[in-house]
């Protein structure tokens, strides 16, 4: 496995964790169809991927899910957020903003900053 | 925390092989489902909508794949997969599989073996707490040319203030007459400072050890003694604590036991097998003197305080003594140059066995090695056998990855099958094996098959698994495809490439063996030169037995305290000695006497008229013998006379030397009627000398008394009804009934006086053997690695050049179809293979040159450069490589054209 796609699956479960956070429970086409509707093409094709994502988010114990039925009585798997998952999301959200800051910080970086 | 969970829930899956393929098929289901409606909301047609929702999807066989690897553990899936697949494979040909499996078994046994002493011996030399701290402490006189020159009493006091050491103690070692105990025999004692036990931090099995506090003066009369002692004297008695017994005739109080396992980390195995400790306050007779220049021969051994290296230690020691030369200048002249050295304690028990070890264990790695190699080429055959296999199941989409995994797998499990057989096998054969190893091999831990030693075993057979699965496991990798399928359709075998590595591999092979015969053929000729060597006296038909008069703390006790009262006893002895069964000649000696002890007893020289040069003066070795030893070892005068009878204890004394001493010392004199005097030897052994001076009345050559490997140590003999030792040893030579003679001395001796332990009896002929034993050992077991490496050696290189010939049989059958004659035929092959001998053989003989001078340590008498043994072991194994090929080459002129071509 490529490092571009750990990173991917990185970002995907994070994007995944947060769509729960805000939205409460939703069925894996749901949380598909908002991180597409955010992050643009990252889900436009390969929609696929998310569900090896869920199943490690799941044993790893941030997630949990159960069958349930959807608007329209469709049966759908559920996927919520547990206590375990919020306190990953706050700790992977403090990290990813530290991580954004710096490397921003260094985009902006110009010859007479280093003088 | 995490991690672990989902660890665990992958591992559950995998433990229960639970495959929830339905939630996904679902999920996927729902989720294409789901997309379709809204495609279908945005306008598109039915079939339209699906497609684009699949799409979108992305790859199901992915997702699928990935889902899969997420819950369970696809590496250990993997593995046991493989695993079974391997197992089958190796089943499927059980002949490869045995020889593959005893190769290994041989190999990683041989190489656990030799690990396990080198273990037990290099590793953990010392069995006590924090052996990185104890140091020996010895005192060198480089301008008096004395090493180890023993300490004087003043010293020790400055060691032990000096801050450096937790602990600093004195030993000396003696042996003594245990009798109040049934049968009286003689036993290894050591004197210690009362700090011994402390410093080695060992505590007793049964009672208790030394106050190191204790200040008495003199000897103490507890004791502790050790395991083998309780056992043998006392049968293992319990309340054996404030027993006493007689040691010299001295009563002693047991206060302790020391647990089995414990020794002394003593430089000699007299001194490793000391079986009595006694506290010696070294503050008192038999050590008062506050003399600085006076050394006692003494061994000084302490414990540095936790956390300070040896080199540190040493920096502080040597300011020390620079401050104690100043202060005491007239004790320490300038030119002595003394020094305190600071030897770490492990040094000294292993320091000369070190380079043997080491070369055994590098030796049976080479066969390891070799074994490896041999295994690998017997895989490529099976691999290019399998080639098809591997060709197939990569065009049908295996990844090269996994084939490769596959591979290496399969020779894992081959080594580990080794590894483990090896194991069975060594643990079958433990007791013959330690049988070889001679005693005289310092190892105070005890041999076993240890945790460390299976961890070892297990480490060789990955190891060697890995190495020998590495080279089919890289031909698969760069398998092609096209080529491969195509080839193999017509039934050929292998390719271009695989013939190149296996030839790479018999040279490589070739060139191990080398050089291990090389190392065998260079120590069987120093162990030939040494073994031919010319000893300067002569063995043959020669028994030594020895006995202990003793030496009671008590003078009036003592009944030979004086040289007069011991000439009587001397004198009767000779006389009863002559009486014996087949004697012709009999002497008496002191046990420095006794050919090859190997423990030295070296006394201060001091030369007439020299002893203003410096107060620091060398040693010699020093011995005490009745005129008759030298016409009984049949060593000859060179100059002056004897002794004869009239060198008694009423005459002047008077003293023969040896050549080796002659030059030493009166290099360009005449040392005929010089005289010196000899500080005491052990245990106040020798006072005469030390005090009236000795007069040189000849010359003897030198023989090989002290060591077989050096004729030339300085020796110096007074004659021993002048100056009588305790310890005497009877030498009788004539028509001797080996077995019976023991107990023909011990009843003669008992018969002037029972209370004497009689032991050691021997030929010196065993003495002689003995003396080469650990030489022997390790020359026999790098020969037996030689031979086994050559076969192995041989076996590949036939493997090879049958392999050859197999592969040509069409080209051999044309050749001869066309008219070539038989003999080409034959020269081609062998030309093969010789080629492939010379080639390993050079490249052998460039590693040899670079081990043969890493051994040179070990090698007597021949140069490590050797040109016989190299031309000859090169010779040896080319002659061999041509046999090995001889075969096959007389099968390749039987070939039947007519065969060859209609099987082609």
């Amino acid at each position: 496995m490529t490092e571009k796609a750990d990173v991917l699956q990185g970002t995907l479960a994070l994007m995944a964790l947060k769509t729960l956070d805000v939205l409460g429970p939703l069925h894996g086409y749901g949380i598909a169809r908002r991180i597409e509707q955010i992050s643009g093409d990252l889900l436009a094709v390969n929609q696929g991927t998310l569900y090896p994502v869920l199943l490690r988010l799941e044993q790893e114990g941030a997630i949990s899910s159960e069958w349930g039925a959807s608007q329209n009585n469709r049966r759908a798997r559920f996927y919520r957020l547990t206590r375990s998952g919020r306190k990953l999301l706050e700790t992977e959200t403090r990290d990813w903003e530290q991580t954004a800051a710096i490397i921003a910080r260094f985009f902006a970086l110009k010859a007479e900053d280093l003088t | 925390m995490r991690f672990l969970r989902r660890f665990l829930a992958r591992l559950k899956n995998f433990a229960t092989g639970r495959r929830d393929d339905k939630r996904l098929r679902e999920e996927m289901e729902e989720h294409l489902a789901r997309q379709t409606e809204e495609n279908l909301r945005a306008g598109m047609n039915v079939e339209e909508a699906r497609r684009q929702a699949v799409m979108k999807f992305g790859g199901v066989g992915t997702v699928r794949e990935d889902y899969h690897a997420e819950q369970g553990l696809p590496f250990f899936e993997n593995l046991l997969q493989d695993s079974r697949f391997a197992i089958r494979m190796l089943a499927k040909s059980p002949g490869f599989t045995a020889i593959a499996v005893l190769t290994m078994a041989l190999g990683i046994g041989a190489t656990t073996a030799i690990f396990s002493l080198v273990d037990a011996t290099l590793l953990h030399p010392l069995p006590y707490p924090h052996p990185e701290e104890l140091v020996r402490i010895e005192d060198d006189l480089p301008g008096a040319g004395a090493t180890d020159a023993g300490i004087s009493i003043p010293e020790f006091k400055d060691l032990q203030r000096s801050g450096i050491f937790q602990y600093v103690v004195l030993e000396i070692f003696g042996s003594a007459n245990l009798t109040g105990v049934s049968q009286p025999s003689r036993m290894q004692y050591e004197g210690v400072s009362p700090a011994y036990f402390a410093m080695l931090g060992v505590k007793p099995e049964l009672g208790q050890t030394f106050d190191p506090q204790d200040q008495t003066p003199g000897f103490t009369l507890d004791v502790v003694i050790s395991d083998g002692l309780w056992k043998r004297a006392f049968g293992s008695d319990p309340h054996i604590v404030g027993r006493s017994l007689r040691g010299d005739n001295d009563l002693y109080r047991v206060i302790g036991v020391m647990p089995p396992g414990f020794r002394d980390p003593g430089r000699t195995m007299g001194e490793r097998n000391t079986e009595q400790w006694a506290a010696l306050g070294f503050s008192d007779d038999p050590a008062r003197s506050p003399n600085r220049s006076l050394r006692l021969p003494l061994e000084t051994v302490g414990r540095l305080k936790p956390g300070v290296t040896v080199a540190a230690a040493q920096s502080q020691l040597d300011a020390l003594v620079a401050s104690l030369r100043e202060q005491f200048s007239d004790d320490y002249p300038a030119d002595s140059k003394w020094t305190v050295r600071l030897v770490p304690l492990k040094e000294n028990v292993v320091g000369n066995v070190r380079q043997s070890l080491i070369l055994l264990l590098g030796a049976v790695a080479l066969v390891l090695l070799i074994g490896c190699v041999n295994v690998a080429n017997l895989l490529l055959a099976r691999a290019s056998a399998r080639s098809r296999e591997m060709a197939v199941r990569q065009a049908l989409g295996a990844a090269r990855m996994r084939l490769v995994r596959q591979l290496l797998t399969e020779s894992l499990l081959l080594s580990l099958l080794g590894g483990v057989a090896g194991l069975v096998i060594l643990f079958c054969m433990k007791g013959f094996l330690l049988r070889l190893i001679p005693e005289s091999l310092p190892r105070l831990s005890d041999l076993s098959i240890n945790w460390t030693v299976m961890l070892f075993a297990l480490a060789a057979s990955i190891a060697a698994g890995v190495i020998f699965g590495l080279a089919p496991a890289r031909q698969a990798g760069r398998l092609n495809l096209t080529t491969t399928l195509r080839v193999e359709g017509r039934g050929s075998k292998g390719s271009m490439e695989q013939t190149r590595t296996r030839r790479v591999l018999v040279v490589t092979e070739f060139a191990l063996s080398l050089v291990l015969m090389v190392a065998a053929g260079l120590l069987l000729r120093s162990f030939w030169d040494l073994y031919k060597a010319p000893l300067g006296f002569s063995p043959q038909h020669v028994m030594s037995v020895q006995l202990w008069l003793p030496s009671p703390n008590d003078p009036k006790t003592d009944i030979y305290g004086t040289a007069a009262q011991e000439a009587v006893f001397a004198r009767e002895l000779l006389r009863r000695s002559r009486l014996l069964p087949g004697v012709q000649e009999a002497a008496l000696g002191a046990e420095p006497s006794i050919p090859l002890r190997h423990d030295g007893n070296r006394s201060a020289l001091m030369v007439e008229g020299r002893q203003t040069q410096s107060k620091q003066t060398p040693l010699v070795e020093r011995s005490q013998v009745t005129p008759e030893y030298f016409h009984l070892l049949e060593i000859p005068v060179l100059r002056g006379r004897l002794f004869n009878d009239g060198d008694d204890e009423n005459a002047p004394l008077v003293a023969v030397i040896n050549q080796a001493m002659a030059e030493t010392y009166w290099r360009g004199e005449d040392p005929l009627g010089k005289r010196l005097k000899l500080g005491a030897g052990r245990a106040g052994v020798g006072q005469r000398a030390s005090k009236t001076w000795v007069t040189i009345v000849g010359v003897i050559a030198d023989a090989r008394i002290e060591s077989l490997a050096d004729a030339s140590v300085p020796q110096v003999y007074l004659s021993l009804y002048q100056e009588t030792p305790k310890e005497l040893a009877i030498f009788l030579r004539g028509d001797l009934n080996v077995s019976a003679i023991p107990e023909e001395v011990r009843a003669m001796v008992q018969s002037v006086n029972p209370e004497l332990p009689v032991y050691g009896a021997q030929t010196l002929n065993d003495a002689v053997t003995a003396s080469l034993e650990q030489r022997r050992f390790s020359m026999d077991i790098v020969a037996a690695f030689a031979v086994t490496a050559l076969l192995l050696a041989a076996l590949g290189i036939y493997g090879v050049i049958s392999y050859i010939v197999s592969e040509r049989t069409r080209e051999i059958g044309i050749r001869l179809a066309l008219g070539a004659q038989s003999r080409n035929i034959m020269s081609m092959v062998l030309r093969e293979g010789l080629s492939l001998a010379i080639a390993g053989a050079a490249v052998g003989l460039i590693c040899a040159v670079i081990v043969a001078h890493l051994m040179a340590g070990l090698l007597y008498g021949v140069l490590p450069t050797d040109p016989l043994t190299f031309a000859g072991v090169a010779l040896l194994l080319i002659g061999v490589a041509l046999l090995a090929c001889y075969i096959p080459a007389r099968r390749a002129i039987r070939v039947d054209p007519l065969v060859a071509l209609r099987h082609e």
